[in-house]
This record gives C-alpha cells, sequence and structure tokens, in this order.
C-alpha cells in the first residue's frame, strides 16, 4: 500500500533522476573542451587567492552548538503544536511551562553575552594625534 | 517482492554505500556530506518501519543540527593538512579490526544461527496510527507529562553547560 510517504518518496526519486538525466544529455551533447581558466574555482571573475579553508571564528561555535539544543526542543514542541488547541487551557500551561524553562536557558545566554558580537570599535582620531603622528613620521612641519 | 521490499532495497543500498564512502573519503567536507545521505536513508527506514516521528527527528535533528556542529568542528580544527594528522603507529589499526572481526561474528551469529526463523517479522496494520505525530502526542500529554517537561529542564542544563564550557575552552 502506497502511503503519503511513499508519494514523496516517488516524489524524491523522479526529482533526483530529472536532475541527473539533465546533466547527462547536457554532458552527452556539449562540447567539452576545459582549459585552465575554465575549471578554477569561480570568484566572481577574479583568480582564486588563498586556499578556501577558513577558520570560523570559535563564538560561532557556541551558537552552534545552542542552536542543537533549541532544535531538540523544536523537535519536542511540533506534537504539542498538534494538540495544545483540544486540551485548551491545561494545553497552554504545559506548552508555556515547557517554554517557559527553555527561556531561562536563553536569558542566560543573553546575559552571558554569548549573543553579542563585538564589533571593532572605530575611534576617529582628532587633529592633535594626526599632526603628532605626521611630525614622527615626516619631522616639523 | 513488495514495493516495501523494493524501497528497502533501494535505500539499504543508498545507506550503507554513503557510510562506506564516508569512511573512506578523505576530504571530511566530503564525508559530512555523505553523513547527511546516510542520515537521510536511516530517515527512510523510519518511515518504512511507520515510525514518522523518528524519521522527522532523524532529519530535523541529526540532518540538521548535529551536522551544523560537525561542519563547525571540521572548519575549526582546520583540517586542510589531514596526513600530518594521521597516527604513525598502527596499534590503534589493529585493536579497531580486531574488533570489526568481533562485531561481523555476532552479526553473523545473530542472522544466521538465532534469529534464522524470526527475520520475517510483518509490521501491525495499526502501526501507522501508532507512529503518527498526533497519537506521540496524545501520549505525551497524559501518560508522560512530566518525562515532557523534565527534558525542558535537561535542555536547560544542556545549554548552560554548553555556554561554561565552550567559554572557558576557548577564552
Amino acid at each position: 500500500m502506497l502511503t503519503e510517504f511513499g508519494k514523496v518518496l516517488i516524489f524524491i526519486f523522479l526529482a533526483i533522476i530529472f536532475v541527473a538525466l539533465a546533466f547527462i544529455v547536457n554532458r552527452l551533447i556539449r562540447p567539452a573542451r576545459p582549459t585552465r581558466e575554465k575549471v578554477l574555482t569561480y570568484e566572481c571573475g577574479e583568480n582564486p587567492i588563498g586556499s578556501p579553508w577558513i577558520k570560523f571564528n570559535v563564538r560561532f561555535y557556541v551558537v552552534a552548538l545552542i542552536f542543537l539544543l533549541f532544535d531538540v526542543e523544536i523537535t519536542l514542541l511540533i506534537p504539542w503544536a498538534l494538540v495544545y488547541k483540544e486540551y485548551g487551557v491545561y494545553g497552554f500551561i504545559v506548552g508555556f511551562l515547557f517554554l517557559f524553562i527553555l527561556m531561562l536557558g536563553m536569558l542566560y545566554e543573553w546575559r552571558k553575552g554569548d549573543l553579542d558580537w563585538v564589533k571593532p570599535e572605530v575611534k576617529p582620531k582628532d587633529l592633535k594625534t594626526v599632526m603628532e603622528e605626521f611630525e614622527k613620521e615626516y619631522g616639523k612641519i | 517482492m513488495t514495493l516495501e521490499q523494493i524501497t528497502f532495497i533501494i535505500l539499504a543500498l543508498i545507506g550503507l554505500t554513503s557510510a562506506l564512502m564516508l569512511i573512506i573519503q578523505k576530504n571530511p567536507v566530503y564525508s559530512v556530506l555523505l553523513l547527511i545521505l546516510h542520515f537521510f536513508a536511516l530517515a527512510g527506514f523510519y518511515l518504512l518501519l511507520n515510525a514518522q516521528f523518528i524519521a522527522v527527528l532523524q532529519i530535523l535533528v541529526y540532518a540538521g543540527a548535529i551536522m551544523v556542529l560537525f561542519v563547525f568542528v571540521i572548519m575549526l580544527l582546520n583540517l586542510s593538512n589531514e596526513e600530518a594528522l594521521k597516527d604513525p603507529f598502527n596499534l590503534r589499526k589493529i585493536i579497531a579490526s580486531i574488533f570489526g572481526v568481533v562485531l561481523i561474528l555476532q552479526f553473523g551469529v545473530f542472522f544466521f544461527i538465532k534469529a534464522k526463523d524470526d527475520l520475517n517479522v510483518t509490521i501491525s496494520p495499526n502501526s501507522i496510527e501508532a507512529g503518527s505525530i498526533k497519537k506521540i502526542s496524545e501520549v505525551l500529554f497524559s501518560t508522560y507529562l512530566i518525562p515532557f517537561e523534565v527534558t525542558s529542564f535537561i535542555l536547560l542544563v544542556g545549554i548552560i553547560a554548553a555556554i561554561v564550557l565552550a567559554k572557558r575552552k576557548f577564552e
């Protein structure tokens, strides 16, 4: 018997076959004359500079960890969202308690400053320091 | 062969090939992508067993959040020069292969001796109803209400621990 998920599965397989067929047909029809410029990584028309490996800022890691926990929370809220109307006030209170406790975690994160991004402070120099620096470098004006 | 068996075989092929490729792959980023494919195949298995909620969990939590973590760890470790990290001693490989052989033997015993007659399991007709999210939520909010609320405490502990530990590690 075909459930609704079975239909989704057929849809997924058809989508994969469709894309794969398009690629295969393209590969067969098009002329293939690769040069160095053609196979380079596309970087807005510039020559690519440096390695594509970049080190992420560590503070993203904390955000990702907390995202994982809130993601688990979301999965527990899916069943709640389906039935809370049937339970009326009781269902509301249950969900509220659940969310309230998790909100404490959110507040802790906020308070600890993990949601704040440190921006480099731009302080415009005043004329005096500019003059001093200039004189240091090039002698008296 | 029924449609279910065909789907099972296709999913098993996808899952096994992606798992194998994952291990063979040199580039860790490709490994992560193959792991995502593997998780999707696993979600397909859960759907075949009429466990819809678990399938949704699998995709949301594993293919979503945990993979984000994996990608972050890979990018943080900067593994572009993986060969240098290789263990020069082969002791680890020897131990791993011993365990692997033991595991294969266990599977062999299980499939060919112990569970030879029990493999033809039929799915009970009301399992679709039992695995639906609605059914789970009904049980969750009557019988298992207190565990549900306690889960939020566990998650809270997890959030606080993540913040504290990550801070201590990096700063």
